[in-house]
């Protein structure tokens, strides 16, 4: 929809939901994100839908039907929400903002990756049945909650940032064009879509082992990009360790992390290519493998 | 009789937010084993909702900036009902802990000289805000989140195990905090010796035995129905201290952002960010008419632009033009939309108009606030950088909270007890500036990170109190009760937590919101009340593994609690001051300022515990929980007194207070 189409709607054109609201308070109406679920103050349109929401826990689930009413300017989560609060009070989903701020809602909807909270109705067709099923790279835990643990464990082994040693608290000098780029990574938040959709592992339990992630290998390009992470002074060199102990050469740039990032982060060009490019240097640049030998040998 | 769990540790954090993370990080820097409970996934807390910046007197865009200055603002938008020595504090410890973040690894936004860039905010004189976009709140999040885990991999180097001594109980719920007998002491003399918690994910209880409990749990939002907040912000905390024998101050101060999404219906209550306002955003009518120049109250008119022109101007030149009205502290600006809209000069969705659009090219505002750009796009088919926003009030942050000790952040009264953050009262008085919040998160979740470390330390091994099985079985048995909900009465409907909650939201949201009247407010404790007996009948279906219907049933027990404590205040509270709005008291009296409302649970155990057989439960959950009483504060010090001109102590303190000095 476009933004004309909605200055449309603004100047009264069709029965909106908040109508009575401009008489009130502006406190006093209206329907807030909430737990509520409740049908919105409303009186404007609404249809039923179907959806199709995959119910069970580790020992095995399936699809249930339901059928459920649809109010305009809503997203997925409202009709999760609206299915706990009228027909399945215990059906499981993890969500917390409801303004793709958290990254915790995460689904899958008609196959597809998505936040919850960011995906609204109005993308679908009125006709079309919506299937909602858990993260399919994780073990289910109960209906749309997974287990998210390989992502915390790949977060410890990304070795950490290291302060310059000569800087005190205050002291550090950074220009906004060399943050830049590490900032772009550190809009992440956290939702690991780019988890789930990646072939490494999406389909391939086994890689999970070698293999941090695209959001992990970006924790490493964002680190190696920071401006003032003493990693190498310390003797952390982030390109072999990204290529070496976290499984960088598995990545063959699909671009799919990239295509489900809500907050479009360009995870494939600006993080792991650049990375994958710096530790290929590294591998071949034959001044810097004579670096590493006098600097091993003077650490030593 | 239940088997649970029992782990013991030397400090619990409950809440991993910024005020939580920052304490768990001193805490085990202190040396202490560290154990946080949070009920989302680690890095997801409402933390990340924070967008503007961290308020903290760097001086980096604006040299004349002081931790002074910083004070003045804060008590000002208080409106000296602040406890001045968290102001002080606050002010004080506050550039520290920002520019600690960055030995961390955050990366803020930066000046042309490389230092920490700073923006205007509401209240603040000179830009103070440390910021990334309007996304400072995730930044501060994973940069806590990100030192936790690197001092998780100092532990695992040296010990072998990343959780040796700083664990992380994610999707966890506290339910209780325990106290037992102090060993030694007075009769009757308790201390706090653990919390009891469930597991989202298998429902299974446990108990964390620990001498040293630090509460920074947040808000209450979730009891309001129009809210920037998060589901977790079920006042869990408040309501935990006040069942552990604390009180809670200030209530009665609620505050409604100004500008929160209107429409769609769905996102009603989604923040729009002050950063608006602050980078040049300005608020219309539906006449096109900036209106806040007519909402400039008396107490600040000296500071605020009285023409377009003037407050156009103080963007590129603050020295000779005064701020523009947009920028005045939140509870002023709210008011004033409520007003505007009121008198039918809102919106098309009941709401006024915030425009950028016609203030900077679209790239600016796209860098500058890329959040907001993103969210109205996708949640509202808005573009901001072509057309003007429509934003209304919503509920965004309670100032009351645990009566806490200024310097320790102990909660007075309850040995081993300690409160951060939102959770804790006091430091913000009537009304908290934009930015104040994610300061206070820092300078006083470490504090109270360092002092549960000390108490803890200093107490010898079989010094420590010890967690009775009696208690686990009565938490256990309070946890249980909504699967055996007490029989629904003949002819009632079967209630369901999501429906009590619905209609909570909105007896808070209607008679106790931004406007207050005492009828209402007395309609309100009346409603209250039915709902604590309907909530005995509110039973779940399903299982104990995560579901959410039975974790609903239990929150509901905090926000019933916390519900009646801003409705109790709010009635008595006969004066309309910052964050409490009284339409048959609307001005400032000076004798209030002196007050706190103090907040306790009643003596007479009305509550709904683990010895109430369900039949009786209703007609005990009848009375009221709450017994409130007006305490004096302590006189300002002179020295801090000394830092407003008298003119303008004037219109806050009285005479008597004034002559005193």
């Amino acid at each position: 929809m476009s933004a004309e189409t909605h200055a449309g709607e603004g100047t009264g054109t069709h029965t909106r939901p908040g109508a009575h609201d401009a008489g009130g308070t502006a406190e006093g109406t209206g329907t807030p994100g909430a737990v509520s679920g409740g049908a919105p103050d409303s009186t404007g349109t609404s249809y039923i839908a179907d959806f199709q929401v995959w119910r069970g826990d580790l020992d095995g689930g399936a699809l249930e039907d339901f059928k459920v009413e649809v109010f305009e300017g809503e997203v997925v989560l409202d009709i999760v929400h609206r299915l706990q609060a009228t027909q399945a009070p215990d059906l499981a989903v993890r969500w917390n903002c409801k303004a793709g701020k958290c990254g915790s809602c995460s689904a899958e909807i008609n196959g597809r990756p998505r936040l919850l909270c960011m995906t609204r109705m109005s993308v679908f067709e009125r006709s079309e049945t919506i299937t909602i099923t858990p993260l399919r790279a994780n073990p289910v835990i109960r209906d749309l909650v997974t287990d998210v643990s390989y992502n915390y464990t790949k977060a410890r082994e990304i070795p950490s940032f290291v302060p310059p040693a000569d800087l005190g608290p205050g002291e550090y000098r950074m220009q906004q064009e060399d943050v830049g780029r590490s900032q772009e990574f550190r809009k992440c938040i956290e939702c690991f879509l780019c988890q789930d959709v990646c072939h490494v592992v999406r389909d391939h339990e086994e890689n999970k082992q070698a293999f941090a992630g695209p959001r992990f290998l970006m924790r490493q390009a964002e680190l190696d990009m920071h401006p003032l992470d003493a990693a190498e002074e310390s003797g952390l060199d982030r390109k072999s360790s990204a290529q070496e102990d976290h499984g960088l050469g598995y990545c063959n740039i699909t671009k799919c992390c990239t295509e489900v990032c809500p907050e479009g982060i360009k995870i494939t060009d600006n993080a792991l290519i650049p990375l994958k490019e710096r530790a290929a240097d590294r591998k071949y640049d034959p001044i810097v493998w004579l670096g590493n030998k006098i600097r091993r040998r003077n650490g030593a | 009789m239940t088997q649970v769990e029992r782990q013991q540790w030397d400090v619990v954090i409950v809440g991993a937010g910024g005020a939580g993370l920052r304490a768990a990080i001193e805490a085990r820097e202190q040396g202490l084993r560290t154990a946080v409970i949070c009920k989302s996934l680690f890095g997801k807390a409402h933390t990340v909702m924070a967008e503007g910046g961290i308020a903290a007197s760097m001086g980096n865009a604006n040299p004349g900036d002081n931790w002074e200055v910083h004070f003045r603002d804060t008590m000002r938008g208080g409106k000296f009902l602040n406890q001045w020595r968290m102001a002080e504090l606050h002010a004080k410890e506050a550039p520290d802990r920002v520019w600690e973040l960055e030995t961390w690894g955050a990366l803020f936004d930066r000046t042309a000289d490389g230092r920490i860039s700073q923006r205007n905010f509401g209240g603040h004189e000179y830009p103070r805000l440390a910021h990334v976009g309007d996304r400072t709140g995730l930044e501060l999040i994973r940069t806590l989140q990100q030192k936790t885990v690197a001092l998780q991999q100092e532990d695992y180097k040296e010990t072998g195990d990343y959780e040796s001594r700083l664990k992380v109980f994610q999707e966890c719920t506290v339910t209780r905090i325990l106290k037992s007998p102090v060993e030694g002491g007075a009769p009757g003399e308790e201390a706090v010796s653990g919390v009891f918690c469930y597991e989202r994910e298998s429902g299974r209880f446990f108990v964390v035995e620990a001498p040293s409990v630090v509460l920074a749990t947040g808000g209450i939002g979730k009891s309001f129905k129009v809210t920037s907040n998060s589901w977790e912000y079920t006042g869990d905390g408040h309501a935990l201290a006040l069942l552990a024998g604390a009180s809670l101050i200030n209530m009665e101060f609620v505050q409604f952002h100004p500008t929160g999404m209107v429409w769609p219906p769905s996102v009603k209550g989604i923040l729009v960010t002050e950063s608006v306002r602050g980078d040049g955003g300005v608020l219309r009518n539906s006449e096109g008419k900036r209106f806040m120049f007519d909402y400039i109250p008396d107490v600040f008119k000296e500071k605020y632009a009285e023409s377009e022109a003037e407050a156009d101007g103080w963007y590129e030149d603050p020295e000779n033009n005064r701020r523009p009205p947009e920028l005045l502290p939140r509870d002023e600006v709210a008011r004033a939309i409520n007003a505007e809209v009121k008198a039918g000069r809102g919106s098309p969705h009941g709401g006024v108009f915030l425009d950028v659009s016609t203030r900077m090219p679209a790239d600016v505002i796209k860098r500058r606030l890329p959040s907001m750009h993103h969210q109205f796009k996708e949640l509202a088919d808005v573009d901001i950088t072509s057309e003007a926003m429509e934003v209304g009030p919503t509920c965004h942050y309670v100032m009351g909270g645990v009566d806490v000790d200024p310097d320790t952040a102990a909660a007075i009264g309850v040995t081993g007890l300690y409160a951060a953050g939102e959770v804790a009262g006091g430091m913000h008085g009537s009304n908290r500036l934009g930015g104040n919040s994610l300061s206070d998160l820092l300078v006083f979740g470490r504090r109270a990170g360092l002092h549960a470390a000390q108490y803890a330390a200093s107490l010898k091994g079989d010094g420590r109190p010890v967690v009775s099985e009696e208690q686990i079985e009565s938490a256990s048995d309070e946890a249980l009760r909504p699967f055996s909900a007490a029989e629904v009465p003949e002819g009632e409907p079967a209630e369901n937590p999501y429906t009590l909650h619905q209609h909570l939201q909105q007896s808070m949201n209607d008679l106790v919101g931004i406007i207050r009247r005492d009828e209402e407010m007395t309609q309100a404790l009346e409603r209250l009340a039915e709902l604590r007996v309907r909530a005995t009948y509110a039973g779940v279906e399903g299982h104990r593994q995560f579901n959410p219907g039975w974790h609903l049933a239990i929150d509901l027990r905090n926000m019933l609690l916390v519900s009646e404590c801003v409705a109790r205040a709010a009635l008595t509270r006969t004066e309309s001051r910052g964050g409490h709005t009284r339409d048959d008291f609307p001005d400032m009296d000076r004798q209030w300022r002196r007050s706190n409302l103090v907040c306790t649970l009643a003596d007479e155990p009305v509550s709904v515990d683990a010895s109430t057989q369900p039949g009786e439960a209703a007609k005990r959950a009848d009375r009221g929980r709450i017994d409130l009483r007006r305490r004096d504060m302590p006189p300002i010090r002179p020295d801090l007194l000394g830092l407003f001109e008298k003119e303008e102590l004037i219109k806050y303190l009285t005479d008597e207070e004034l002559t005193a000095e």
